[in-house]
């Protein structure tokens, strides 16, 4: 039935937006973090959506094609005391611009909210239809 | 008591709730996509998709099956027919390529929620005259 598959379209919408939000906090957390476990400062990650086919259908519904790093080196801010500091006194921040991961964060927020709508109209229909023929 | 005057309004309401259903499915899959890099946003003709429905000829669009050997089956043109698949114009084409303009297909997901309810309205009244005229209100 077809109306079932809205429900799994909009399912696979919702975890993947979320698994974009977690991707958007830990990058605004780790807007700080100088030295990551590979000694050198935090990536910011971008999740990358691809169409995930439903099988038999034409519906398609959204998985996480990629997760990717953000290889463009951040600022560099002059801490002498710091521990990380190089030679001339200057650290290397990790490349997170908080407004540019905010705007990303209403984006994606907004499209799960939809995705919800998605859910709840579907669910409003197929309890209609099982009514359907009552007297 | 038909809705259309030359289809029984049972069949009509079957097909057009069979394509309401399958176009909400299409909306739902536009709505997931509008962030994915180079999704085309989809959606039928309705009008067009219904009319096929009803007058059977839906099945020209099936891919036909071809065989290369006289033992294979002939079922070419048998598999149900899909309806069409369109692609949306943009109305404002986005750098990576999707195509998915929300707000468009929000008032088509609302637009077809509400004539799928109608449908559904239109198919209880006549399951309800029918039975009036079964029973005699008994």
């Amino acid at each position: 039935m077809s109306l079932m598959r809205s429900f799994q379209v909009a399912s696979t919408a919702l975890s993947s937006q979320s698994l974009r939000l977690n991707a958007l906090a830990s990058n605004l957390a780790n807007a700080e973090s100088v030295a990551g476990p590979d000694g050198g400062p935090y990536r910011p990650r971008h999740v990358v959506f691809r169409p995930a086919p439903i099988l038999g259908e034409v519906a398609a519904g959204v998985e996480v094609a990629s997760v990717k790093e953000d290889m463009r080196p951040g600022p560099k801010v002059y801490k002498p005391g710091h521990p990380s500091a190089d030679a001339n006194g200057y650290i290397q921040m990790p490349n997170v611009n908080p407004v540019e991961v905010m705007v990303d964060m209403v984006s994606a927020s907004r499209s799960y909210q939809m995705n919800v709508e998605v859910m709840n109209t579907s669910k409003q229909l197929m309890l209609k239809m099982l009514d359907l023929g009552r007297a | 008591m038909n809705v259309v005057p030359e289809f029984d309004a049972l069949y009509f309401a079957d097909a057009a709730l069979r394509m309401r259903s399958y176009r909400q499915q299409i909306l739902a899959s536009n709505m997931a996509n509008v962030d994915t890099p180079g999704y085309k946003a989809r959606d039928v003709l309705f009008s067009q998709a219904l009319r096929e429905q009803l007058e059977g000829t839906a099945y020209s669009n099936a891919l036909p099956l071809s065989a290369t050997s006289d033992r294979h089956y002939r079922i070419g043109g048998s598999l149900p027919g899909a309806p069409a698949l369109l692609y949306r114009m943009p109305m404002q084409p986005s750098l990576d390529g999707n195509t998915v303009d929300v707000e468009t297909e929000r008032s088509h997901f609302a637009d077809n929620a509400i004539r799928t309810e109608a449908a559904m309205t239109m198919l209880n009244s006549v399951l309800a005259s029918r039975r009036l005229a079964l029973t005699g209100n008994q």
